[in-house]
């Protein structure tokens, strides 16, 4: 039964990543891609680690919402439905992907993975994988996150063309008081 | 205490949940009827639901230009699933579908996922005014959702689980409410809206002649109103096991107490949409922002610190 269900989220998965770029319409893009997401989930679900797998709905939906919102606003015309190709730069982002795919597949047989017992279930999995992934890098990562969020409001600090008291006129006083 | 139910229950809880909704929209058509003086029998107001259930699913669908016809169903179809499958972890007294280990994560998942609904079913039909109520949907979640997530991490915190019937156990001396209301108040106007009822309607609001609604008809438009009066109930069901005891209570039997308290809650929501005008979200989200969620941080730490000294 594992097994089946890790398979169809599999195919799911890689399917409706790869409509991401046969698609004509970010809105459509977004949500196959969201779509992946939610069966990339599936799998980590799979894994015993539901926490990680329910948040990854939570900030995939979210994510991706905006995103559209984003991807319409950049790219689309925003009250039609234009058709766009989702592809730009085929021969240098097939190579690319290709070259990371390859690497992470080699990664993945050429790894020395951990042995430990089988079918052993590991008490507070969420928590040793948080530790293995971030333990030594906490500082790094919070740093990271920091960086991140300021980019993305400055960016749209500096892309929207009236400032934050626009709205409250010259007088800061406001438009109905 | 909370143990799970029979498979069957799957087939229960949506009736459950479409019971409490069609309780929710008679009342609310009662208190509309008072107000504009027209007739408040009950049979009267029961007869004007059918009514209207009945022309919604008799009359043709609408169908427009250029449309993105798969976007626009999946929105309108998600409302309702969202519902449904967020309350598979709201127990009812004892029953519950699955006690999820991480329950309240889950409800926060199907909750979220109204907002990917609403705008897609906002954009499916190439509408302006359609186009807009999908994005004041985004707007609006955007603000009520970290107060909302806070409220939740307050009961997370002073349960120390995220797993539904853990949360209620642990209200066995003194409801979450008592000594979080400022997360339960944030909770319940989150409920408001991520189901777009009442004062946060914006993103189906008359100035937008109705917004994500004004092009979807018939059987869509039933699916979609049936949907938000489900999302409504569904949060007013898990406002009582995080904050309101669950099924705990003396002399009733616990369902009889979860039906009671959803009663209640689903009440003062229905009353909240009559008594509180439509807010319009440039004045929402600023309070939201600097208001609710500063406040929601600070009932955290008061969850942190009463969890640290116990």
């Amino acid at each position: 039964m594992g097994t089946i269900t890790f398979f169809v989220l599999a195919v799911a998965a890689s399917a409706l990543a790869v409509l991401v770029f046969v698609v004509d319409s970010m809105a459509r893009a977004t949500f196959c891609l969201l779509g992946s997401f939610l069966a990339a989930a599936g799998e980590v679900i799979l894994l015993g680690l539901s926490y990680l797998g329910t948040v990854i709905v939570v900030m995939m939906v979210m994510e991706m919402v905006i995103m559209a919102v984003f991807m319409v606003m950049y790219m689309m015309n925003p009250a039609g439905l234009m058709p766009m190709s989702m592809v730009h730069n085929r021969r240098g982002s097939l190579a690319i992907a290709g070259a990371v795919f390859a690497g992470l597949a080699v990664g993945i047989v050429a790894i020395r993975w951990p042995t430990t017992p089988r079918r052993r279930p590991v008490p507070r999995a969420t928590f040793e994988l948080g530790k293995a992934l971030m333990g030594p890098h906490m500082l790094t990562m919070v740093l990271l996150g920091v960086t991140l969020f300021s980019t993305m409001v400055v960016t749209v600090m500096l892309a929207v063309s009236h400032g934050r008291y626009d709205r409250l006129g010259d007088d800061l006083k406001g438009p109905d008081r | 205490m909370v143990e799970p139910a029979p498979w069957w229950a799957v087939l229960v809880v949506p009736a459950v949940l479409g019971a409490f909704a069609t309780g929710a929209v008679l009342a609310s058509r009662l208190l509309a009827a008072r107000a504009s003086g027209a007739p408040s029998r009950p049979r009267a107001v029961l007869g004007g639901m059918c009514d209207d259930v009945a022309g919604l699913l008799v009359s043709r669908r609408r169908t427009t230009l250029a449309s993105d016809l798969v976007l626009w169903r999946l929105g309108v179809v998600g409302v309702p699933v969202a519902a449904i499958l967020a309350v598979a972890v709201v127990p009812l007294g004892h029953w519950v579908v699955d006690d999820l280990r991480v329950g309240v994560v889950w409800f926060n998942a199907m909750e979220i996922l109204t907002w990917a609904a609403v705008w897609a079913a906002g954009w499916g039909p190439n509408s302006a005014f359609s186009l807009v109520g999908g994005y004041r949907m985004v707007a609006q979640g955007l603000s009520y959702e970290l107060p909302h997530m806070f409220a939740l991490i307050g009961v997370a915190t002073a349960a120390g689980s995220l797993q539904v019937g853990s949360i209620v156990a642990h209200q066995r001396h003194l409801w979450f409410v008592v000594w979080m209301p400022v997360g339960f108040a944030a909770f319940l106007l989150s409920v408001l809206g991520f189901s777009f009822i009442g004062p946060f309607d914006q993103p189906a609001g008359a100035d937008l002649a109705g917004g994500v609604l004004v092009e979807v008809a018939g059987v869509d438009r039933l699916v979609l109103a049936v949907g938000r009066w489900l999302l409504l109930a569904a949060g007013a069901a898990m406002a009582v096991p995080l904050f309101l005891g669950g099924g705990l209570g003396p002399g009733l039997p616990a369902w009889a107490w979860s039906v009671l308290k959803t009663v209640g809650v689903l009440g003062a929501l229905v009353a909240t949409r009559h008594l509180v005008p439509t807010v319009r979200l440039e004045r929402w989200a600023p309070l939201a922002w600097l208001v609710l969620l500063p406040l929601t941080i600070v009932q955290d730490l008061v969850a942190a610190v009463v969890v640290l000294l116990r």
